[in-house]
């Protein structure tokens, strides 16, 4: 089986083309990123919003909660049906699956940056009111980079949420990495789906990988605890604020 | 709702079938995660480890893992098997950190106490420091309860029967009833599940309410 699979992954045959691996891939890259970066446009400002006010905390609870019981192959059926007959061509498999991996995407960042600006510190706050900055200053030079670990772990579960549901999403003949998975699940060709498996797991472990970078190059070191100019009393106070319950999956 | 009507017995089969195949890897994923997170928690160096380790595995998507468990295992693929061990892998992967996190929340000063009293090791695990992780415990098992539900309908692909199934079942025939039947099923599994943790942690944590009681 795994000679089987080995032999599949290393067939020239199986790296170009239309219906080639390198596609697929970009395929999959394009569509999760530009979800991504849809739902983050909505979720952080939004995060951001009922963080800083504090109106509105009653509305994320929940919805975060609902949206992550709401399973996504169901919810990728019933957006095809819902507006899969009010569009033709490409765009009728486009549109659901599209609005299903934003819809998704939309709870892990939004409760990541609620979070994050909940759990400033309230002295830091009061220290930047005391310094003269207005609520926008606050929020942007302060609540902001503080909030940043936990905006960009949930950006990064958003993502693996993503990835896995762009998978699923082949059934609806969406293209991406998923179309060997289903391809091969629909005429028993079980190198082909397998040979998938693998690919969309290393896809997802190295989108990770990236995004943690990312959390590692713009997270400010004074929070990560990377950086220490003098020795601290307690080397556990002002380290990065836990994540608890972040991670999702689809 | 006619639908639903003339094929409740089909229903309730495919929800028992749910419970099973989302329930029964939470408590063996509890059970691995506890001496997991215990040791995270004793020996530092482990900490990133295994914590790295279980949140590499939850990168897996869902139906990658599902076919790819048979490859590694030498099970069928239609074999339900590899839904529980795929979601009993998720389940550590969320716990590990949890109960890691929880018993580190426990005060010195309780753990001190409860050694100046003769407590050895494996007693204090057992009546003071798990106890008292309870709540941090159950908020995290909540989260992969109610993940376990969802994930389990994507099994349907690989042909294993549970909820799910009414999904890929509405889709081929074009018939959106059992679809919103099958949602409505898994979010209400989703909060049974949910109703039964707090219950639980309700039971298990009195002493969260005994200040309330006397003052």
């Amino acid at each position: 089986m795994i000679n089987n699979i080995f032999a599949w992954l290393t067939d020239g045959a199986h790296w170009q083309g239309y219906d080639g691996i390198p596609r697929r891939l970009l395929e999959h890259l394009a569509y999760s990123f530009t979800a991504l970066l849809i739902a983050a446009l909505i979720a952080i400002p939004l995060g951001l919003y009922i963080g800083h006010t504090g109106r509105g905390r009653f509305l994320v609870v929940n919805a975060v909660g609902a949206a992550r019981a709401i399973p996504s192959l169901g919810l990728l059926f019933l957006a095809f049906f819902w507006l899969g007959p009010r569009l033709s061509g490409d765009i009728a498999f486009l549109a659901p699956a599209g609005l299903v991996l934003v819809v998704l995407a939309i709870p892990p960042i939004l409760s990541g940056a609620y979070a994050g600006v909940e759990g400033v510190d309230p002295d830091a706050r009061d220290a930047a009111k005391g310094m003269g900055m207005r609520g926008s200053q606050v929020l942007r030079h302060v609540e902001f980079p503080c909030a940043l670990p936990l905006i960009m772990s949930g950006v990064r579960s958003g993502m693996l949420q993503v990835i896995a549901t762009a998978t699923i999403a082949a059934v609806l003949g969406l293209g991406g990495l998923g179309r060997f998975l289903i391809d091969g699940l629909a005429t028993q060709d079980f190198s082909q789906t397998a040979s998938g498996a693998i690919l969309v797991a290393v896809l997802a472990l190295v989108v990770d990988l990236a995004l943690a970078l990312v959390q590692r190059s713009v997270v400010s070191r004074g929070l990560t605890g990377r950086y220490r100019p003098v020795e601290t009393f307690n080397p556990d106070a002002g380290a990065t604020p836990s994540a608890p319950a972040l991670q999702q999956n689809a | 709702m006619t639908w639903l009507r003339d094929h409740f017995g089909e229903v309730l089969s495919l929800t028992v079938q749910h419970i099973y195949l989302a329930g029964v890897p939470l408590i063996l994923g509890l059970l691995i995660a506890l001496p997991l997170g215990w040791l995270a928690r004793r020996y530092r160096g482990l900490y990133p480890v295994l914590i790295i380790g279980t949140g590499l595995l939850y990168t897996i998507p869902s139906l990658a893992l599902f076919i790819m468990l048979p490859v590694l295992l030498g099970t069928h693929v239609l074999d339900r098997t590899n839904v529980l061990i795929a979601m009993t892998i998720y389940t550590v992967a969320l716990l590990v950190r949890t109960v890691a996190d929880g018993l580190g929340a426990v005060p010195d000063a309780v753990n001190q106490s409860a050694t100046a009293m003769g407590y050895k090791r494996g007693r204090r695990f057992v009546s003071v420091e798990l106890p008292l992780a309870v709540p941090v415990i159950s908020a995290g098992l909540r989260v992969a309860a109610v993940s376990n539900v969802s994930i389990v309908s994507v099994a349907a692909l690989i042909g294993v029967q549970q909820l799910g199934s009414l999904f890929t079942d509405g889709f081929s025939r074009a018939f959106v009833e059992p679809i919103l039947v099958g949602v409505v099923a898994c979010v209400l599994l989703a909060l049974l599940f949910d109703g039964v943790i707090l219950g639980v942690t309700f039971l298990a944590t009195p002493w969260l309410r005994a200040g309330k009681a006397s003052g």
